[in-house]
């Protein structure tokens, strides 16, 4: 390949890692933190890039919206509505039991699959919404995807100060703690409920952000545009991979897996012809294999996970 | 009236192909205590090995049922001990994620060995047999009578052999059964044999009622843990009780619901029971 073409493939590649590394950071916030299992990622991710989409994009016949919004407008809706949502799905279910909790959010993430696929007046159905701004436009096409991809970079290292300073502040204590050992954090007077339900919603709020940044990178979203309980499958194998509880970990998951995917697309375009149609399936039993092998020889992940010293006072 | 009585046949018949679903991932819920992930892709790996053993071996319909039945039971016990034995010591949790993985392998050897398109079985069309106004399709009247014997069956083996008691054994306290001397692994390896042969039945008659897809059984995992729940962890005859109410109530949701929100019934039905009745209607753990 000419040189150009590898720049420009790489500066492709980090972005969509860059956008996955931020989803995987939210799904710490509920797992890694506080043992929240979500099996609704793409729902939230989902909700993110449609908010966006139709604030953003021009008047269209096809679906709401028309409003035109700039970037920043939309981000932030997007990221309020995510939180809401979670909010509304935890307000119900942050109780349960985390296997209980895994069950529940394969249903919110298929509700919302569902409402975007058959609500047309909306989201214009399966056909999508096209036609999202992309960011930097005045900077020309290579400017642009630069740009865009320091935006992505930049992103990262905002939400990753964000959730690291929240992992290291007693209310980060607090989410482990809860994770480890619930009904002493109970007996010692926290309000278990709204510790869970805060790291639910952060959590959330962090994949619909992603999903604003998605929706103006890619340009156009429909919902089968990824396969939902696909892209829910890969961010929980990057946060396995890289290690849960460690935010360091879930970005380095992130691009990692995103490397390995991107590696066998790579692979697979030498299949046969008749194999072409099926390279996806293979992709898909490639990670899932790598995610027993991680949980078999290494279960804790690249960079497991490490608490901050615990807090002595000296004068005690 | 006629219409009402046509879904609630409807409802009766998925709800039974639901029922043999959910028994084992109530089995499996209580025995090895973990949320089975892979078992609607289970159900989806049965159906299609059904496809094969009619189409390469030539088998008649029941024949090839009965063989891919024994198939799914063996992969379900290969799943078990190639992984999960080997993550049990490390809790319920990361069993969670691992069936999650398998579920998603066996999706994709789905698509490679069979393709992603929709196929169906062979089959004679029959015109529905009429009652009034009501119409019944023989494949229901064939499917909904091979489910009540599956479970009177089931029922027998877990009354009266000793495996089966052992078995509920297992389900009501498995440290207590442990320490009454029953051969835990033994009981696993029966409960995968169980829960995967029953599962891929419950594939094969689904896709006879409909069509054979690579996402027919992750389809329907969300009702099925629903029915699991809704009878009560543990609980074999809750898990039929619970498909039947979940079967005729996604069927009558429609009444009332676009019908493309059916899924939306399963996951009502699991919040209000988590909510509202956590063990269960009929109790369990």
């Amino acid at each position: 390949m000419e040189l150009v073409g590898l720049a420009s493939f790489l500066v492709f590649f980090l972005t969509l890692a860059g956008i996955y590394a931020l989803v995987t950071l939210g799904l710490n916030v509920q797992w890694g933190f506080s043992g929240q299992f979500n099996i609704g990622i793409a729902g939230f991710w989902a909700i993110g890039a449609y908010t966006a989409a139709i604030l953003d994009t021009p008047a269209s016949p096809f679906h709401l919206g028309g409003f035109a919004m700039p970037f920043w407008v939309g981000a932030l809706a997007a990221t309020l509505l995510a939180a809401a949502v979670a909010f509304l799905v935890g307000v119900i279910c942050v109780d349960l039991r985390t296997d209980y909790l895994a069950i529940a959010t394969i249903g919110i993430g298929e509700i919302i699959r569902l409402v975007l696929k058959n609500e047309e007046w909306l989201t214009n159905g399966v056909r999508g919404i096209a036609g999202i701004p992309r960011l930097f436009e005045a900077l020309g096409r290579s400017g642009q995807a630069l740009a865009f991809l320091g935006f992505v970079l930049l992103a990262i290292l905002l939400v990753y100060a964000l959730v690291e300073r929240a992992a290291r502040s007693p209310w980060g204590r607090v989410q482990r703690a809860i994770r480890d050992e619930e009904l002493a954090v109970a007996a010692c007077g926290r309000d278990v409920r709204r510790f869970r339900l805060e790291s639910f919603v952060l959590g959330s709020a962090i994949m619909g952000f992603a999903g604003a940044v998605h929706a103006h990178f890619v340009g156009f979203i429909s919902p089968e545009a990824f396969d939902p309980l696909f892209t829910t499958f890969l961010v929980w194998v990057m946060l396995v991979v890289g290690g849960s509880g460690n935010n360091r970990g879930a970005i380095l998951g992130a691009f990692l897996v995103w490397a390995i995917w991107s590696l066998a697309q790579f692979a697979t375009a030498y299949l046969p012809l008749a194999w072409a149609g099926r390279a996806g399936a293979l992709r898909v039993l490639l990670v899932g294999v790598l995610l027993q092998l991680v949980l078999l020889w290494r279960p804790q992940g690249l960079l497991p996970e490490r608490p901050p010293p615990p807090v002595v006072r000296r004068d005690a | 009236m006629a219409e009402l009585l046509q879904l609630l046949i409807y409802g009766i018949v998925t709800g039974g192909i639901y029922a043999l679903g959910a028994i084992g991932i109530s089995l499996i819920f209580a025995i090895l205590r973990f949320a089975h992930f892979a078992h609607g892709d289970l159900m989806t790996v049965g159906a299609y090995l059904a496809l094969s053993a009619a189409a390469i071996l030539g088998l008649p319909l029941g024949g090839a049922f009965a063989l891919a039945a024994l198939l799914t039971a063996g992969i379900a016990v290969l799943i078990d001990r190639l992984l999960y034995r080997r993550l049990r010591a490390s809790g319920a949790v990361v069993l969670l994620i691992s069936s999650f993985g398998v579920a998603l392998i066996l999706r994709s050897l789905v698509q490679l060995l069979w393709g992603p398109e929709t196929q169906v079985y062979e089959t004679a069309i029959t015109p529905p047999w009429r009652l009034g106004e009501l119409r019944i399709r023989p494949v229901h009247v064939a499917i909904l009578t091979i489910c009540l014997l599956l479970v009177s069956a089931l029922h027998l083996f877990l009354t009266r052999s000793r495996t089966g008691k052992a078995m509920r054994a297992m389900a009501d306290d498995p440290d207590l059964a442990r320490v009454s001397g029953i051969a835990t692994e033994r009981v696993v390896v029966w409960t995968w044999l169980l829960g995967g042969g029953l599962a891929a039945l419950a594939g094969m008659f689904l896709a006879l009622d409909t069509r054979l897809h690579p996402l027919l059984g992750w389809n329907v995992l969300l009702p099925l843990f629903a029915a699991a729940l809704v009878g009560g962890i543990g609980n074999v005859y809750g898990a039929i009780a619970g498909g039947l109410v979940l079967g005729v109530a996604s069927e009558l949701s429609t009444l009332v619901l676009p019908a493309v929100y059916k899924p939306a019934v399963a996951f009502a039905a699991i919040v209000v029971v988590l909510v509202v009745r956590p063990r269960g209607l009929l109790g369990g753990r």
